[in-house]
């Protein structure tokens, strides 16, 4: 049984109890714990249940590359799924669930799936749900639905805060182990801004476990010196907890920094995801230690030999009694003295090899170790923990020769360089045959923009797997950062060190190397997932020759593993199955993040009120005060309709438009786009963006117009007004000032360069307030200051000058076809400009109106809306617009597109009017229309849709507007509207519907 | 992401400050032109892998266009330069023929 | 102009860093040709100062005036004052291509002052704040999340941050909530 150990634990503090809870027993660790080393530490060994077959799992790493131990951490708000226990430090608190069973961890229903031979192989998604088709929504889906993922998906809004960050760096080092301190120094002592990132809450990595000594000092003396050192360096900075996610394009890295996971608070950011653009970045990654294949692997006490010495050393904590240790190399012989040196037995060493004889095997006999060479293990005994290990032959095929009590079995499989960072944004990597691993390929690094390598790698992140090659190796990979980002490091003196002489590793894919497929189908090779040796052999069977399609088709290396246990061992055996060479299989793609980030991280602080801007009008605070119904026209929020004491919204509609067309009424018109464009050749700038003719415009007047794309399609409309000579006010719609904007910045920049025209968006500097109805003038004339008759401020016709003592320049345009002044007020009195309006108009019954009434009146006038009549397929012309497209013009944007056949077709969709045979029939919007016959899909063909529609209380009656083929040819015919359950009927009349001659707005 | 330089305002900005434009150095079409060649200015766009001349904003900066020179399959950035020109510039030329020597030129 | 109200009256909010609306501002876009002889008198008459260079930003007792683009300044003047000064601008160019317009209500400005204001804006802008990239004379447009912005510093300690007034509200809620107290990545 795992357990505290009476001494040791180099970054636990022994002083310091915390209390938490797993499965809703409370347990006791100690500050520095991780949530793994502290369930250890408590006897807890059976911490979840597969992902297949519901088998039950244990511990089998101690950091980040943990397959097993994803628990759901944290409640309500706070609950989070899949959160890995070996690297979740403990805090007093803290709650814990392990995932993916019922009824109970203990006692799991989803077990029998793995009693069931053959149930669930390689394939079992794309083999087994295929026919019947009905089957898929009543049996299949709910099955997958049901058994898809592993922790459970939170319920409750996330509690949490996150924030994104920007830095600007010269050297980025990822990792805070040996190389990555060793690289660090040797950067930041050139000068160059460093920031150094280590994803756990400690640095010296590795060298923090197995002891060496280097330069004369310990490991321990050495770390705690190169922290000093580099503290004391202004361009340096060490950054714990945040884990370096992923490498992109021309030195983009992401930081995630992991701030109250530890010690959860209200006030700080939860995650911060570090934007950083380096010159260099130094991946000193490190190495992972691969498990080996052989039957029963997956049993809870069956871990990495380096785990079983972290938790040993780190922690204090014993992961068992007796330990057995199986390897293929040198390095696993330490866990074997670790352990031997804490007083556990270690009954036997397993070494796959002929012979081990370097210095750490001698160091194990001579601590009495039994050490069996050429051996292996046939199988391991036991179901919810590790009970026994039967030994053999590693040459042979698992032939049992002894049963050896223990319960846990430390695996060594060899290593394997973290080259995830490199190879994420293209670096390239090389087979090294001695080590059985892939190393970056210093010659093929990832490109930056300008065209060199701008990520390197440093210590056993580089493939030196060694303490001496891998300091000297981070101390050039620092230096050689530092030059590339323009600094001038010195080289220091060659490193010192003294650690233990290995002997070469042997590669074993398969123990014993011909296990029959009885071994084979025991044999875990990504424990995560449950994917097996029989698996990946069954793929290659079947024709799966690409290592991609394999990991697809097995869920090789999926989900949070990404590879870091699985990859090399699964490839190894795709190869091995293939009978190819292991580097002519290759990897799979190494993609960003190198373990999860929290989707918070993603989102920053872009969620809640600040998910999104809102752009809001200066009359804003008081519509919002004054039961605006809000309504999102693009990026702004106006006010649908003002609702009163006891109206439907579509009664307060019908109110404003009454009180419109009869009295008068006022509406906050400022979204409307508003560009100034100056200059001696504005108006000829203005002929070729709009389809008509604006040179011709006279001073003070006003122009409707109309802007099209280069394919000769609708996309912008408003009223220019000309202010002089050489300047101009072009109004856009609300929804697309800042477009057009660009527009003509664009093309003033990039085609009519020689052009002297500027241009400027003025659309914020200006409230408009538009006043409209019969008695709209009665009230500017109350509110004074200028003349307002038809003479001096005709229709199509403005003025600047004062209105209630406030600058003011007043529109005679109309919207609605009613008398209308569109007021604009310098934006800073705006709504003292509103309340003057209310005040003067209370006498003449003013109220506001919102967008809906807006609508439905220019629908009743026969108005188009952008977007509604037009979706990007829509010409002028089809809109009964041709009026507003100049003939006499040699260019304007779009004219070349509109003299193509297709453009001038005359059964394309035209707009019409529609009038319902039951006057109180509402089309519904998008309704189509249909004649007669069917399409060769069995639908009736279509021959056009509704684009508005509205019940119009001016008229009594629906309205509608439609795209119709051929509509100009239609007038009179009756259309039919198949809506489901009903069908309706509607006349094809003119579409203005109200007031055709436009006398109302012309007085 | 990219980063580039924008030689109107002399910033070096990450991509999030700016806009693409797709294909530069078009040769705008008009009233009375050939169809196909309307067609191909309007839909025609060359993709190709390596050497390609780009046009962006710096939509969040000075607002100002710019040309970018760019390897497509390394993302090598050769340089970046006015908008107001209907060809690469010599330099850019140069910069780019150094890189990639076989590169057959501006077309 | 006892009618003009700002964005949000001159709202602060006490954090690790101070927000604060800083009120009404006079601002005129000008655009021209910024070596013109008429151009750089227009604006010594207007500001008392010289052109700014590249990404530069002049501030003297009658003003401010910013670089924004190679043909385009961002005069930094008394509210009240601005419309007077854009037609004096314009009467001073008279014949000579360009533009100024009065830009004072289209604007809400911030000042966010403290010893994290890089940090808090750093949050939000992919840009180098460090004081090696960036410091007083400076100025520098950008996005800030998802809004554009302009920012300066006035003194070691105090930026000033110019964006679209539509969206003043937002951005104070945006500053507000990255200087709250306790989430300074101190770093900067």
């Amino acid at each position: 049984m795992s357990a505290r150990l009476p001494s040791g634990g180099s970054i636990i503090d022994r002083e310091t109890l915390v209390s938490f809870t797993f499965n809703g027993k409370t347990f006791k660790g100690y500050k520095g714990d991780t949530l793994a080393s502290a369930l250890l530490a408590n006897g807890q060994t059976l911490v979840g249940r597969s992902f297949k077959y519901h088998r039950p799992r244990g511990i089998m790493a101690s950091g980040v590359e943990e397959p097993n131990a994803l628990v759901n951490m944290g409640q309500g708000s706070r609950f989070e799924p899949n959160q890995r226990a070996t690297t979740t430090e403990v805090f007093d608190g803290l709650t814990a669930t392990s995932q993916n069973h019922w009824p109970s961890l203990e006692f799991d229903i989803g077990a029998i799936n793995n009693k069931v031979p053959g149930l669930l192989p390689a394939g079992f998604y794309y083999k087994t749900f295929m026919k019947p088709q009905w089957a898929w929504k009543h049996l299949f889906e709910p099955l997958i639905r049901k058994s898809a993922g592993l922790g459970n998906a939170p319920r409750e809004a996330d509690a949490d805060r996150y924030e994104y960050f920007y830095v600007y760096v010269d050297v980025l080092i990822v990792g805070g182990g040996m190389a990555g301190l060793a690289a660090a120094h040797e950067a930041g002592a050139s000068g160059a801004k460093v920031l150094l990132m280590e994803q756990t809450a400690n640095l010296g990595g590795r060298l923090a476990v197995d002891e060496a000594v280097i330069n004369g000092k310990p490991s321990a003396d050495w770390i705690a010196q190169i922290i000093a050192d580099l503290e004391a360096m202004k361009n340096v900075t060490i950054r714990t907890r945040m884990m370096g996610s992923g490498v992109f394009d021309h030195g983009y890295a992401m930081g995630y920094e992991r701030i109250t996971d530890h010690a959860p608070n209200d006030t700080a950011p939860r995650h911060r995801l570090w934007r950083i653009r380096a010159k260099r970045i130094v991946t000193a990654t490190g190495a992972l230690e691969r498990p080996l294949s052989f039957a029963g692997n997956d049993i809870p006490g069956v871990m990495l030999a380096s785990a079983v010495r972290d938790y040993a050393s780190l922690f204090g904590v014993s992961a068992g009694e007796r330990i057995v240790v199986v390897t293929n190399n040198d390095d696993a012989y330490r866990t074997a003295i670790t352990m031997k040196n804490a007083g556990l037995e270690v009954p036997v060493i397993l070494d796959a090899r002929a012979q081990a004889n370097g210095p750490l095997p001698t160091e194990a006999r001579a601590l009495g170790i039994r050490v069996e060479v050429g051996k292996a293990i046939a199988s391991v005994k036991g179901y919810k923990s590790v009970t026994a290990v039967e030994i053999c032959s590693q040459a042979g095929e698992g032939t049992p020769l002894e049963t050896i009590p223990c319960d846990v079995v430390a695996m060594s499989g060899g290593w394997s360089p973290v080259v995830h960072l490199w190879s994420h944004c293209g670096g390239k990597l090389n087979w090294d045959e001695g080590n059985a691993m892939f190393s970056p390929d210093p010659t093929r690094p990832p490109l930056g923009a300008d065209g060199t390598g701008f990520v390197l790698t440093a210590g056993t992140a580089s493939g030196d797997l060694c303490t001496a090659p891998a300091l000297q190796n981070a101390l050039n990979a620092g230096r050689q950062a530092a030059t590339e980002a323009g600094f001038s490091p010195v080289e220091s003196a060659a490193p010192v060190v003294v650690a233990s002489a290995e002997d070469p590793m042997m590669p074993v894919w398969s123990m014993p190397q011909n296990a029959p497929y009885k071994l084979r189908s025991k044999s875990w090779l990504d424990f995560q997932n449950d994917v097996k040796v029989s698996d990946v052999r069954l793929a290659a069977q079947e024709g799966y020759e690409s290592v991609e399609h394999t990991k697809r088709y097995t869920t090789l290396g999926m989900a949070t593993d990404q590879g870091k246990l699985s990859n090399i061992n699964g490839l190894a055996i795709l190869a091995d199955a293939l009978n190819a060479p292991i580097p002519n299989v290759g990897t799979t793609t190494f993609r960003p993040p190198y373990t999860p980030i929290s989707l918070g991280s993603i989102a920053g602080e872009a969620r809640g009120a600040l998910f999104k801007p809102t752009r809001k009008s200066p009359i804003d605070a008081w519509q919002d005060a004054n039961n605006a119904i809000w309504e999102p026209v693009a990026d702004w929020r106006r006010p649908y309709t003002y609702r009163r004491n006891g109206e439907t919204t579509a009664q307060a509609v019908t109110r404003e438009i009454i009180n419109t067309r009869t009295g008068v009424s006022i509406l906050d018109a400022s979204t409307l786009g508003k560009i100034l464009v100056k200059g001696p050749d504005a108006a000829k700038f203005l002929d070729l963006v709009y389809t008509n003719m604006m040179s011709t415009l006279k001073i003070g007047k006003c122009r409707y117009g109309l802007m099209c794309t280069e394919n000769g399609f609708l996309f912008d409309d408003g009223v220019v007004a000309r202010l002089s000579e050489d300047e101009f006010l072009c109004h856009t719609t609300s929804g697309g000032s800042d477009h057009v904007y660009a527009w003509m910045e664009e093309w003033l920049q990039t085609e009519w360069w020689d052009f002297q025209v500027y241009t400027t968006n003025v659309t914020e500097q200006f409230a408009q307030i538009a006043i409209v109805g019969p008695n709209a003038r009665k009230v500017l004339e109350k509110l004074g200051g200028m003349d307002v008759s038809s003479e001096a401020l005709p229709f199509m016709g403005f003025s600047d000058g004062e209105l209630a003592g406030i600058q003011a320049r007043p529109f005679r345009i109309s919207f609605s076809g009613e008398l209308s002044f569109e007021i604009a007020i310098p934006a800073a009195q705006g709504q003292a400009f509103w309340d003057r309006v209310l005040e003067a108009g209370e006498a003449f019954g003013i109220m506001p109106y919102g967008t809906e009434a807006l609508h439905v009146m220019r629908a009743e006038k026969g108005f188009i809306m952008i977007g509604d009549e037009t979706d990007g397929t829509v010409i002028p012309q089809d809109l009964k617009l041709g009026w507003a497209v100049s003939k006499k013009k040699a260019d304007f944007i779009g004219k070349r597109a509109m003299e193509r056949e297709f453009l001038q077709r005359e059964d394309r969709k035209q707009l019409v009017g529609l009038l319902t045979e039951n006057p109180t029939d509402i089309l519904p919007d998008g309704a189509h229309a249909v004649e007669g016959g069917k399409n060769r899909y069995g639908q009736e063909n279509m021959i056009g849709h509704v684009t508005s529609t509205y019940f119009s209380p001016t008229l009594n009656h629906s309205i509608a507007m439609a795209l119709i083929k051929g509509g100009n040819k239609r007038m009179g015919e009756v259309l039919t509207f198949p809506l489901g359950d009903k069908v309706i009927k509607a006349t094809v009349v003119d579409p203005v519907f109200y007031d055709k001659a436009g006398e109302r707005q012309n007085v | 992401m990219l980063m580039l330089k924008c030689p109107n305002c002399g910033v070096t900005a990450e991509e999030t400050e700016f806009v693409p434009g797709g294909e530069a150095h078009l040769t705008r079409y008009t009233s009375g032109s050939d169809s196909q060649a309307f067609s191909d200015y309007l839909f025609a766009r060359k993709n190709p892998r390596g050497v390609h001349f780009e046009r962006w904003r710096h939509a969040f900066g000075c607002g100002k266009w710019f040309h970018a020179a760019r390897c497509t399959a390394t993302l090598e950035v050769f340089g970046t330069y006015t908008a107001q020109t209907s060809a690469p510039p010599d330099d850019i030329l140069k910069a780019i023929k150094a890189k990639r020597p076989e590169w057959e030129g501006f077309k | 102009m006892s009618n003009a109200v700002s964005i949000l009256n001159g709202a602060s909010s006490n954090g690790a860093v101070k927000i604060t609306e800083a009120g009404l501002r006079g601002m005129i876009t000008l655009r021209g040709d910024l070596s013109s002889a008429q151009l750089i008198t227009a604006v010594s008459a207007a500001v008392g100062l010289g052109i700014p260079a590249q990404r530069k930003v002049n501030h003297g007792p009658m003003g401010g005036v910013a670089w924004m683009s190679p043909d385009e300044l961002l005069l930094l003047v008394d509210y009240d004052k601005a419309a007077a000064i854009t037609a004096d601008i314009s009467g001073a160019l008279t014949g000579e291509h360009h533009m100024a317009v009065n830009v004072s209500d289209a604007r809400a400005v911030f000042a966010i002052k403290g010893v994290g204001g890089r940090e808090v804006l750093a949050k939000g802008a992919p840009v180098d704040l460090s004081p090696e990239a960036f410091g007083i004379g400076d100025i520098r447009r950008t996005r800030i999340g998802q809004l554009a912005a302009a920012f300066w510093m006035t003194d070691d300690e105090t930026f000033e941050l110019v964006c679209f007034r539509s969206v003043g509200a937002f951005m104070f809620d945006w500053l507000t909530n990255a200087a709250r107290e306790g989430s300074l990545p101190e770093y900067l």
